[in-house]
């Protein structure tokens, strides 16, 4: 997958200025980055949910930036975790993902439920079948989401901030089925601010800031030892949030 | 002392006039449901135009909406039935007054409509399209089933005014409830008693609507929904 000088503006905000990103089949990349910097408009152009002013992006050889372009077709194999109101709320977690199978795989409805199931035994939820999304946990949710894109077998898989909206106790259930997704060789990238998980399962960590690729490479050296000013501030900002939270929850104990 | 003697004979005239507008009422509940239920199926198609991509459809839809909200029923049941047979359009009452109250009903339905498609989360949407939905699709397995079950108060809310409303329909010799009523007092000179009853049998359909609007919003409750939203 490539992204091209992708520019995008919401009115007077530039969001994306002219950010390029390269990723190779199989490859797991985590993007970091501060609130703002147009992480989730990247995800979204990617599967042509925003059209961005100019840029071009190409998954395998499909121009997605092209008008001709059949975005259905492209999105039936990409997999793509929101960051929340992933599930449909009428719907119980077993129709949330028999639902894009039948309808848009055309997968026969037995199959589906088949199938179904057995995304939803890797993500440990196979008791929650039949229940509806908002009788879940923030974390269960999401994890019925994770299955949901797992279920269409995505030779491409997006995730945006999927523990950024959880509870931090709901979080490393999230974090846990994510790290065992990330094994099965599926090309991956993946917004987050979850720097252990970026150190642990990323091939490689792409800090955006401003709407650019400041800074790339292996996660030892992005997390560990950063070249760029911003780069070093926004982790130092990142990590102090994350050594303070140990000291709430020694006030407030269980 | 004149009023409880004259008591018993109120009552008997009451149960003795009620068969008559009894038939009254049944017209009035056809009406009633027949012009809802057309003007659900006009509403739910206009407000998913009014909320679609294309202008074109869009302009449409707020036309009819603007139109309809813009002049009175009333207005528009004697235009239909004294104006369209000029040209050549001739339909007798009891079809005229449930394709206008209907067409009227639609428009408000379709407003209703929009605002429970606009209440679901925008986030919903690129989830539906993300997973390769159609536009159709989204609208269809996502969005209205959804919004259908908000808006189900605001529904009972419209069937109860049209009940009310369908009245109207007397103006153009319809016999529903209330020309059925004005016709008994052109008999026996009793209004007191029977527009008494009249207003009894409307209120005891639109009390029952009302109840009968709680029953089916617990039967279509998704389980935990609003802990969703907290």
């Amino acid at each position: 997958m490539s992204v091209v000088d992708l520019h995008k503006s919401y009115g007077d905000l530039e969001v994306l200025r002219g950010l390029s990103l390269h990723v190779r089949g199989g490859e797991r990349v985590v993007i970091i980055g501060p609130s703002g910097s147009g992480k989730s408009t990247l995800l979204k152009c990617i599967i042509g949910l925003v059209k961005p002013d100019r840029g071009d992006i190409y998954i395998d050889d499909v121009r997605v930036t092209d008008p001709k372009t059949n975005l259905i077709e492209l999105r039936k194999r990409v997999g793509f975790v929101f960051q929340s109101n992933n599930l449909f709320y009428h719907l119980t977690v077993l129709r949330n993902i028999t639902l894009p199978l039948v309808k848009v795989h055309g997968v026969p409805e037995e199959e589906a439920v088949e199938v179904a199931m057995k995304a939803l035994r890797e993500v440990g939820l196979e008791d929650k079948a039949d229940s509806y999304p908002a009788e879940l946990s923030g974390g269960q949710q999401q994890r019925a989401a994770i299955a949901r894109a797992l279920a269409i077998n995505p030779r491409l898989l997006l995730m945006d901030e999927p523990t950024s909206a959880l509870d931090p106790e709901l979080i490393d259930e999230v974090l846990e089925v994510m790290r065992r997704v990330s094994r099965r060789g599926i090309t991956m990238i993946i917004v987050t601010h979850e720097i252990d998980f970026a150190e642990d399962v990323a091939d490689r960590v792409v800090f955006i800031d401003g709407g650019v690729v400041v800074e790339e490479g292996p996660p030892h050296e992005v997390i560990s030892s950063p070249r760029e000013r911003r780069t070093r501030e926004f982790l130092r900002r990142i990590l102090r949030k994350r050594a303070a939270a140990p000291r709430c929850w020694a006030v407030a104990p269980d | 002392m004149i009023f409880s003697d004259l008591l018993p004979e109120v009552v008997r005239f009451m149960i003795s006039i009620a068969p008559f507008l009894l038939r009254g009422l049944i017209n009035t509940l056809r009406i009633g449901l027949l012009s809802f239920a057309m003007g659900l199926g006009l509403g739910v198609v206009t407000g998913v135009l009014r909320v679609s991509k294309s202008r074109a459809a869009s302009a449409v839809a707020a036309t009819y909406v603007e139109v309809i909200r813009g002049t009175p029923l009333l207005v528009q049941l004697l235009f239909a039935y004294f104006g369209l047979p000029f040209i050549g359009i001739r339909l007798p009452p009891s079809i005229v007054s449930v394709l206008v109250i209907g067409l009227n009903s639609g428009a408000y339905q379709a407003e209703i409509v929009r605002s429970g498609i606009q209440s679901i989360p925008q986030e919903q949407l690129d989830v539906a399209r993300s997973l390769g939905m159609r536009e159709s699709q989204v609208m269809r397995h996502v969005v209205l089933p959804q919004a259908l079950r908000n808006i189900i108060p605001a529904l009972v809310n419209e069937f109860v005014a049209l009940i009310k409303e369908s009245s109207l329909a007397s103006v153009i010799g319809e016999v529903e409830l209330t020309r059925c009523g004005e016709y008994i007092i052109s008999r026996t000179f009793r209004p007191f008693e029977v527009f008494f009853l009249v207003a009894l049998f409307y209120f005891a359909v639109c009390y029952a609507l009302s109840r009968l609007s709680g029953l089916l919003e617990r039967r279509v409750r998704i389980p935990g929904y609003f802990r969703a939203y907290r």
